[in-house]
């Protein structure tokens, strides 16, 4: 089969630099947009939980952080695994992108995990399965970049963090299962697709639509990073001398 | 419902209003440092007409 489209035209920071360019802005407003009408279902419009009262609120920001802090984390591997492979660079620019969201949202995570733990189990922090398997997370994110930065030449420190980051990939599903595996204080998995939803419709419409703001954030924000990381990489090379010609020409 | 009442969040507020103001401040942090992250880039020797 042939398409019209050559997607490995892409592979290249020249041609995948303009197409970000572009896309970015789309993904931002949608971002923006859903994350509007999930805050006001989530704050609004959904019922009061009859056992949590109001504190269930918090899921609305911790369930979509936590799904985009492992989500992320795949994506970086997937990125990682490829840069090894094929030996690319745009793809190792797409996982060096994805950490510092992932991180972001693995933070949230816990900090929100640890708001609603205080008034539904009476702790902010208890070292079971799932909390600490989410912790390595984010120490795996910090390890990342850090190992990254430690080293000058950007191909090694391609290389060096794609073995970090597909070692530490067993994290997942450790984090995934960790309440299936493990007697945990964390309850288990609300939304599941082999089940039918516990939660009310509205509670997990508002879930939902969270969880798309912030994938659509994660998408708009990385393709603005791998933005400034082709530049700092391409640097002073002639496709950027031509694109900043055709930049010129357009004033 | 007042907005008193809305605030208090049924006496949860601060735990509610502690994720949701984090959540916002992470996000708001990110984006300003990725275009200062952007613009840094577009300042690079060789890069500058880009600005």
């Amino acid at each position: 089969m042939t398409t019209s489209i050559n997607w490995f035209r892409f592979a290249s920071p020249a041609s995948f630099f303009p197409l970000a360019r572009r896309l970015a802005p789309w993904f931002a407003s949608a971002a923006a947009l859903l994350a509007l009408l999930g805050c006001y279902l989530g704050l609004f419009v959904a019922p009061t939980d009859a056992q949590q009262g109001e504190a269930y609120r918090i899921i609305f920001i911790h369930v979509p952080a936590a799904w985009m802090s492992m989500f992320i984390y795949l994506v970086m591997a997937f990125w990682c695994a490829i840069s090894l492979t094929f030996n690319t660079r745009l793809a190792a620019m797409m996982a060096q992108s994805l950490a510092p969201t992932g991180a972001m949202f693995t933070f949230v995570a816990l900090w929100t995990g640890a708001l609603w733990g205080k008034p539904t189990w009476g702790t902010y922090w208890a070292w079971d399965a799932r909390m600490t398997s989410e912790l390595i997370l984010l120490f795996l994110y910090f390890g990342y970049m850090a190992l990254r930065n430690a080293i000058d030449d950007p191909r090694r420190a391609d290389r060096a963090s794609a073995v970090l980051a597909l070692v530490g990939a067993i994290n997942i599903p450790i984090i995934y299962f960790s309440v299936k595996w493990w007697n945990t204080l964390h309850q288990g998995a609300s939304v599941s697709l082999t089940a039918a939803p516990t939660m009310a419709k509205l509670m997990l419409a508002g879930m939902l639509v969270m969880a798309f703001a912030a994938w659509f954030y994660a998408i708009a924000i990385a393709l603005l990073r791998v933005q400034a990381i082709i530049l700092e990489r391409e640097c002073a090379t002639a496709w950027v001398g031509e694109l900043a010609a055709s930049v010129r020409g357009a004033k | 419902m007042s907005a008193g009442d809305f605030l208090a969040m049924g006496g949860y507020g601060f735990y509610v209003w502690g994720s949701y103001i984090v959540a916002v401040v992470a996000i708001a942090i990110e984006v300003v440092a990725v275009r200062a992250h952007l613009n840094a880039a577009r300042r690079m020797p060789g890069n500058e007409e880009l600005r």
